[in-house]
């Protein structure tokens, strides 16, 4: 293993360099930007969709994410592994601010989607959430109707005016997810009806109904079997043409099946970020190894 | 490890002799559980029995069958003929003579005032009634059925016992004698007391009904449900999905739980004090009596209905916000609809509640002896409950079959409220 600069020393003797986002005056972060960071490998990436700069969050007392800076690419799949409890979820939920409905979260840190800070106070996060879509870990689709539950996000943003225009979101977005072919003759049944898989490529349908343009997916495969997982795997690749995703798992092959890139967290920091091929191969920092090595975690 | 034969042997021993003592306990918990639901069921039979044994001859009522002279003589004497002159005729010597014409024999006052008393004292309205809806009845003969006296009634169905001392009974040989021939031709009758159900009180047992006080029951709980649905499914969604959560907010679920648990007459004093000396609202009317059930019943719904938040999946909510809908939008169409069922089922449960109360409706004055059946909020009237407690007061024996009738009456009201709820809340039931 082989350790390129000084910033990364083993986590306990790490020095305390100072750390601070630069950044220019309007917010914006500039182009070739210096990044003081302890993390291995590559954070940043050329023209970010979103960008993630000295990010803390805590709950209450508990400091779940230290310091995390990392871009997310357009039009690429980038995989946030770590062991269970090091804030895959809790990093991923600041990306759409769904931690601002948990009471006693605090997010710190700057985070900007197409360069503007998403925690500013004129972002609104309904607004944000439109561009920002979720799948989340366990499917939850909406106990109503399939068209219903694809139709409710181009509803409450007010994004048709016809119902022929909500119909053909609802087919392509169903199209896009996978789904059309299984369902369209029962679109009126039940979304929880279906089964497991469905219900999660229902929840993608429901998300890219939007049209969003980073989809944040947690775990989305943890629920389904192997054949449900590759269905989902293989939509996620075809996404990847239109959206940016960041998806959190559980599943080494799958991390490195579906992204370009991986994020390393452990304890709440990011340790390592790079080509999902190099991270896999090579990692360069030891606690990587260990894990994807299956030493612990 | 190497297994021995004889500790596997022990070992199974021992299990099988457990099992022999668990299964025996679980027959036990099972039998206990059996035994407490059939007791529990036997006394809600012997309730039903009891009650609907006394209280379904109050549907019927004693009528005696009098052969009427409208005589214009009597009825109207300045010969005018205008309705206003034929209402004030002497409807009660009408009555009197057709009895008379039933026993002709009678001659002394007192025995004739004994006679007098078969009929109701209702029987020459029922008359004039009739002369003002046919007027060409005037000078014509035709066989009435009136109402019998309450006394007459009690005899036939059997609760006044002939072998009873006359002053106890409260009827006189005489009359018993007048009332078996009355029978015996025929001219006694037991039918359906539509009286019961159309009327409001009265002090003559057998003129009282119900109607004033369903009609004021059911203005009471339109009332309290109006008011109390609403505000308690708003506090609880607001206490539960936007309060935030700190001293206050624990202060204020606190008072809630105990307001729950304050006994019903302290609202009625509150209600007393607030709505009818301060806001000087009247007395003894559904408006204020649905007010302060409302108070009583808010407690209730506001807990059931957090409950019903409560066990609404956190996931739907996040899917939702996911979505980027706002909050509001997420409660919405996604959470209440949810919810709702459970909101309604403690909205039952408080309903329920609130029509078997009496004692604050005692406190605002709800009690009082009222004839007339309410038409407005406003309208001074009692409840079915505070009724039965009124009748079951009274001293005159055909009260109390009339107890048990509004009983009847209070609980067929009670399944009738609860089959409309359990019905509105299954087409609100989701069932996927
Ligand atoms: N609402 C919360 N309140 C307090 N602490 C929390 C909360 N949510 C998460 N945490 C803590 O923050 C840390 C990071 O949690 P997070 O859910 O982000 O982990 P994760 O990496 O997603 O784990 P997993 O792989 O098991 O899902 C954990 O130690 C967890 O206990
Ligand atoms: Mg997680």
């Amino acid at each position: 293993m082989s350790f390129s600069n000084d910033t990364t020393l083993k986590l306990d003797s790490r020095p305390e360099v100072p750390r601070t986002v630069v950044a220019n005056a309007s917010g914006e972060m500039a182009a070739g930007e210096e990044i003081k960071t302890a993390t291995v490998g590559q954070v940043t990436v050329a023209n970010p969709v979103m960008s993630a700069r000295t990010v803390n969050v805590h709950y209450g007392e508990k400091h779940a994410i230290k310091d995390v800076s990392i871009d997310v690419a357009n039009n690429s799949v980038i995989a946030f592994i770590g062991p269970s409890g090091c804030g895959k979820s809790t990093f991923l939920r600041c990306l759409n601010r769904m931690n601002d409905t948990i009471e006693n979260a605090r997010v710190e840190g700057l985070i900007t989607l197409d360069g503007n800070d998403i925690y500013d106070r004129r972002q609104d996060v309904v607004q944000l959430r439109a561009r920002v879509g979720m799948v989340f870990q366990k499917p939850n689709p909406f106990p109503k109707s399939i068209y219903e539950n694809v139709a409710y996000g181009p509803r409450i943003h007010g994004l048709v005016t016809s119902r022929a225009d909500l119909d053909e979101i609802v087919q392509t977005s169903l199209r896009k997810a996978g789904l059309w072919e299984e369902v369209k003759d029962r679109l009126d049944g039940p979304g929880t009806g279906l089964s497991g898989g469905q219900q999660q490529r229902l929840c993608i349908a429901r998300a890219i109904a939007v049209d969003p343009e980073v989809i944040l997916m947690d775990e989305p495969c943890s629920a389904l079997d192997p054949i449900a997982t590759a269905k989902v795997e293989d939509l996620i690749d075809e996404l990847r043409e239109n959206y940016a995703i960041v998806i959190v798992t559980h599943n080494m092959q799958q991390a490195a099946r579906v992204s370009q890139r991986t994020a390393y967290f452990h304890l709440g920091e990011l340790i390592e970020v790079g080509p999902t091929d190099q991270i896999f191969t090579n990692p360069r920092h030891r606690l990587t190894e260990d894990y994807i090595t299956g030493r612990f975690g | 490890m190497s297994r021995s034969a004889s500790a596997d042997e022990q070992r199974r021993a021992r299990v099988a002799a457990s099992l022999k003592r668990r299964y025996g306990a679980e027959r036990r918990f099972r039998l206990y559980g059996q035994l407490a639901v059939l007791v529990g069921l036997g006394f809600v039979a012997l309730l039903f029995v009891s009650i609907f044994s006394k209280g379904y001859s109050a549907f019927e009522q004693t009528y005696v069958r009098v052969d009427v002279n409208y005589d214009p003589e009597v009825l109207d004497p300045a010969g005018t003929r205008k309705p206003e002159d034929l209402a004030d005729g002497d409807y009660g010597a009408i009555v009197k003579a057709a009895l008379r014409a039933t026993a002709p024999e009678v001659e002394s006052r007192a025995e004739l005032k004994q006679l007098y008393a078969l009929a109701s004292n209702s029987a020459p309205r029922a008359l004039q009634a009739r002369i003002a809806a046919d007027p060409t009845l005037l000078g014509r003969r035709e066989s009435v059925w009136v109402l019998a006296s309450d006394h007459v009634d009690q005899i036939v169905k059997g609760y006044i016992r002939r072998d009873e001392s006359e002053e106890s009974r409260g009827v006189t040989d005489l009359q018993i004698k007048w009332i078996d021939a009355l029978r015996a031709k025929g001219a006694l009758e037991r039918r359906f007391n539509r009286q019961f159900f159309s009327g409001g009180d009265s002090r003559e047992p057998e003129q009282a009904g119900v109607a004033g006080a369903v009609v004021g029951s059911f203005f009471t709980l339109l009332v309290t449900l109006l008011l109390s649905f609403p505000i308690g499914v708003a506090a609880a969604v607001y206490l539960e999905e936007f309060a935030p959560k700190n001293r206050y907010t624990d202060f204020i679920e606190v008072n809630i739980n105990n307001l729950a648990a304050v006994p019903s007459i302290v609202f009625g004093l509150l209600g007393l004090a607030v709505f009818v000396q301060f806001f000087g609202l009247p007395r003894s009317v559904p408006l204020v009596g649905g007010l302060v059930l409302t108070l009583m019943t808010l407690p209730t719904i506001i807990i059931a209905s957090r409950a019903a938040l409560k066990a609404v999946p956190p996931s739907i909510r996040e899917a939702a916000l996911g979505m980027g809908a706002s909050r509001v939008q997420a409660i919405v169409h996604h959470v209440l609809p949810l919810a709702m069922p459970g909101m309604m089922t403690g909205g039952i449960l408080g309903m329920a509640r609130a029509l078997g109360e009496s004692a604050p409706l005692l406190l605002i004055g709800m009690v009082a002896f009222i004839v007339d059946v309410p038409r407005r909020l406003t309208d001074p009237s009692t409840v079915l409950p505070v009724q039965v407690y009124l009748w079951a007061r009274s001293s005159e024996r055909a009260f109390v079959e009339r107890t048990s009738g509004a009983i009847i009456v209070l609980l067929v009201f009670l399944l009738v409220m609860n089959g409309l709820a359990v019905l509105l809340r299954s087409r609100f039931e989701r069932r996927w």
